[in-house]
């Protein structure tokens, strides 16, 4: 947090303002509720006992602290020194948990009696059922279409979890969708509802509570790096499609100039063919969903649809301090292919025994990338954000087709 | 005095709330939106609103959602609904409120929506995701154009809120009647109108009540406690039914003046 204090304003508590990014464009009957979640949280922020129990729930629920862990045979194909974020050991399987326990917990310190929640790949949507069926409330969950097609296991999960889940299928039936969704149901039922934002997108707190949730990965992942490496990192890597596992490690590294911080967007089928996810390398600036950021828009500033194979990227905008981070140059973005995505995939399966989400898997295929660049002495840390058990179907299936 | 305040002020005058009709740009093409704002005038609409459309429109339910949609497929652009005001102006001197979401003029760029809405025609703005904090860069070069800044109240607005709003009015204000999406079913539009009524009273501005108003009796309840009431969503459903562009036209002229019957105070 101290970098905020350092290269800018801290975000106002009215408006939340990241640079020229963030701030709040969403109809009027929700501003009074994003006040009342403003102080709500930074009550909690106050609030040992809140910390207290957010801190057990993370370790003895969640199974927290996640190791950092030294992938030697990766290392060797890749040629810099690789280490890996364990946040596909969390409760869950993903880094989801970190946000929606924390966001749950402040929900009901806020009386709220019911949470509503998008969800892309089903990962934040299955945290947050998690959460709400350890804490005893009702959940309902948004999720597109096409994204319960090809996320199938995820629905099931949060079925058996109790969670609701609606099938949204207006516009690409995907994470936008399914976030203008969960926005109609707030407004509607914004007195008794808490809506529980999986990224750090959205209109101010959320970027910022999410944020602060999600940098228990960079605290731990710093201090893990000078214990086993004896070193701070050189390079921190993380995907990033509304950005909250990239601003978690970031959180963690931020401070520390000699850290380059990256983030992997998802090109799709390739950034010049305009079907990708990646409007911080490709897209223009522009306000979605309550936040002004970088977007993915036509010229006449409609907002265009968004392509990845991996749900959870399939996202046409990204939280604005990953679009301030990007200006200022504390971080640099660059992107992968589909195709890259899934023989990196593929590469961390076969040297690590591990099988990483597709999201996670952009990160790996920018590795080559980087360690061309910084050599055999370089370490560098990936968030591993998640596992990629719901994703076998979508893999077997493009692979398939690769033949 | 805008067009926007004269025609409230001119229902006040005739001891009736003004009809604010709902219309999207675009559906289902621009030459028809440009009849159906001609039929709607005639038909007793006081003022009109003029939805701009936008590919998220995370205020609006789905009878509003369809229409934007179906006039994005058609190519709409702000730029083509500024063109179809040019065009409108030739025939009516019907207020035209441009109503919409925050990107598409972010995208234009606000100054020069600001001088080109000026140029065709147009009187003014509401925005649905611009609250008072976020609307400087917008508010301030309309206002200096003499266009009006619609701000919205809703029924979570404190009241620190509210006085924002009535600060940033420059006509009228937009009381939201249920926290909920455009075309809700089962408000208490009599409760709610009560307390818009109590709002004008305390503000001393006239305040429009949108949001679940449907029929000739929602009018009718609505008009004895505030100077305006707005009707979307059973607007564009008239037009969303009609089989033809001609008899969306008819259709939506029949519905106005039905509307427009249940204004009256006396």
């Amino acid at each position: 947090m101290r970098y905020v204090l350092r290269l800018m304003q801290p975000p106002e508590p009215a408006s939340g303002r990241y640079g020229p990014y963030g701030g709040r464009y969403v109809a009027e009957t929700l501003m009074p509720a994003l006040d009342e979640l403003t102080q709500a949280y930074q009550e909690s922020q106050r609030d040992a006992a809140f910390q207290a129990e957010l801190d057990t729930l993370l370790h003895q629920y969640a199974g927290r602290e996640t190791p950092t862990y030294f992938a030697s045979r990766l290392s060797a194909e890749i040629g810099s020194r690789i280490w890996l974020k364990r946040e596909d050991l969390c409760h869950t399987g993903a880094h989801k948990v970190n946000n929606t326990l924390g966001q749950i917990l402040l929900a009901k310190r806020m009386g709220k009696t019911r949470i509503i929640a998008e969800t892309g790949a089903g990962q934040h949507g299955v945290a947050t059922a998690t959460a709400c069926a350890l804490m005893g409330l009702p959940c309902e969950v948004f999720m597109g279409a096409e994204d319960i097609r090809r996320q199938a296991p995820n629905v099931r999960r949060m079925e058996l979890l109790g969670a609701q889940v609606h099938s949204v299928t207006s516009g690409s039936s995907t994470l936008k969708d399914a976030m203008n969704e969960a926005l109609r149901d707030w407004v509607t039922n914004v007195r008794t509802t808490h809506y529980c934002v999986g990224s750090v997108a959205g209109p101010h707190p959320y970027p910022v509570i999410v944020r602060d949730f999600q940098a228990v990965i960079g605290q731990e992942a710093r201090a893990q790096m000078l214990e086993q490496a004896g070193r701070l990192p050189d390079a921190v890597v993380a995907c990033v499609g509304g950005g909250s596992n990239a601003m978690g490690i970031f959180a963690g590294f931020i401070d520390d100039e000699s850290v380059r911080l990256i983030g992997v967007e998802a090109a799709g089928d390739g950034i010049e063919t305009g079907h990708h996810a990646a409007p911080l390398c490709a897209g223009s600036v522009g306000v979605l969903h309550g936040a002004k950021s970088y977007v993915l828009q036509s010229p006449d500033g409609q907002i265009v649809e968004a392509h990845s194979i991996s749900a959870g990227l399939d996202y046409p905008g990204v939280g604005p301090e990953h679009a301030w981070l990007k200006d200022t140059g504390r971080a640099t973005y660059g992107s992968v292919t589909d195709d890259a995505a899934l023989d990196a995939f593929q590469q961390l399966c076969r040297t690590e025994g591990i099988i990483p989400a597709l999201e996670t898997s952009h990160a790996f295929a920018y590795l080559p990338t980087i360690a061309a660049e910084l050599g055999p002495d370089a370490d560098i840390l990936v968030c591993l954000s998640g596992r990629g058990d719901k994703d076998l179907e979508t893999v077997i299936e493009k692979l398939g087709e690769r033949g | 005095m805008g067009r926007i305040a004269d025609a409230f002020e001119n229902a006040r005058k005739e001891d009736r709330a003004a009809l604010v009709i709902y219309l999207c740009a675009g559906d289902p093409d621009l030459d028809t939106t440009a009849e159906l704002v001609v039929a709607a005038a005639e038909a007793g609409a006081d003022v009109i609103e003029l939805g701009v459309p936008f590919s998220d429109p995370t205020a609006d339910g789905p009878t509003i959602q369809r229409a934007a949609e179906r006039s994005l497929r058609g190519g709409t652009t702000l730029s083509k609904v500024l063109d179809t005001v040019r065009v409108i102006r030739g025939r009516t001197d019907v207020p035209i409120l441009l109503f919409g979401y925050y990107n598409p003029i972010l995208s234009y760029g606000e100054q020069k929506l600001v001088d080109d809405a000026a140029d065709s025609g147009a009187d003014g703005f509401l925005v649905v995701d611009l609250p008072p904090e976020e609307s400087a860069g917008l508010r301030g070069p309309a206002v200096e154009r003499g266009l009006d800044f619609v701000p919205l109240v809703a029924p979570t607005s404190n009241p620190e809120r509210i006085a924002q709003a009535a600060e940033a009015a420059t006509s009228f204000i937009y009381y939201v009647s249920m926290t909920g999406v455009t075309g809700s079913k089962a408000v208490d539009l009599a409760s709610a109108s009560e307390r818009a009524g109590t709002l004008q009273r305390e503000l001393a501005r006239p305040v429009a009540i949108g949001f679940g108003v449907k029929t000739k009796d929602d009018v009718a309840t609505v008009a004895p406690h505030v100077d305006g009431v707005v009707v979307g969503s059973a607007v564009v459903s008239a037009i969303e039914d009609a089989t033809s562009p001609e008899a969306a036209v008819g259709s939506v002229r029949e519905l106005v003046s039905e509307l427009a019957q249940g204004l009256s105070r006396q």
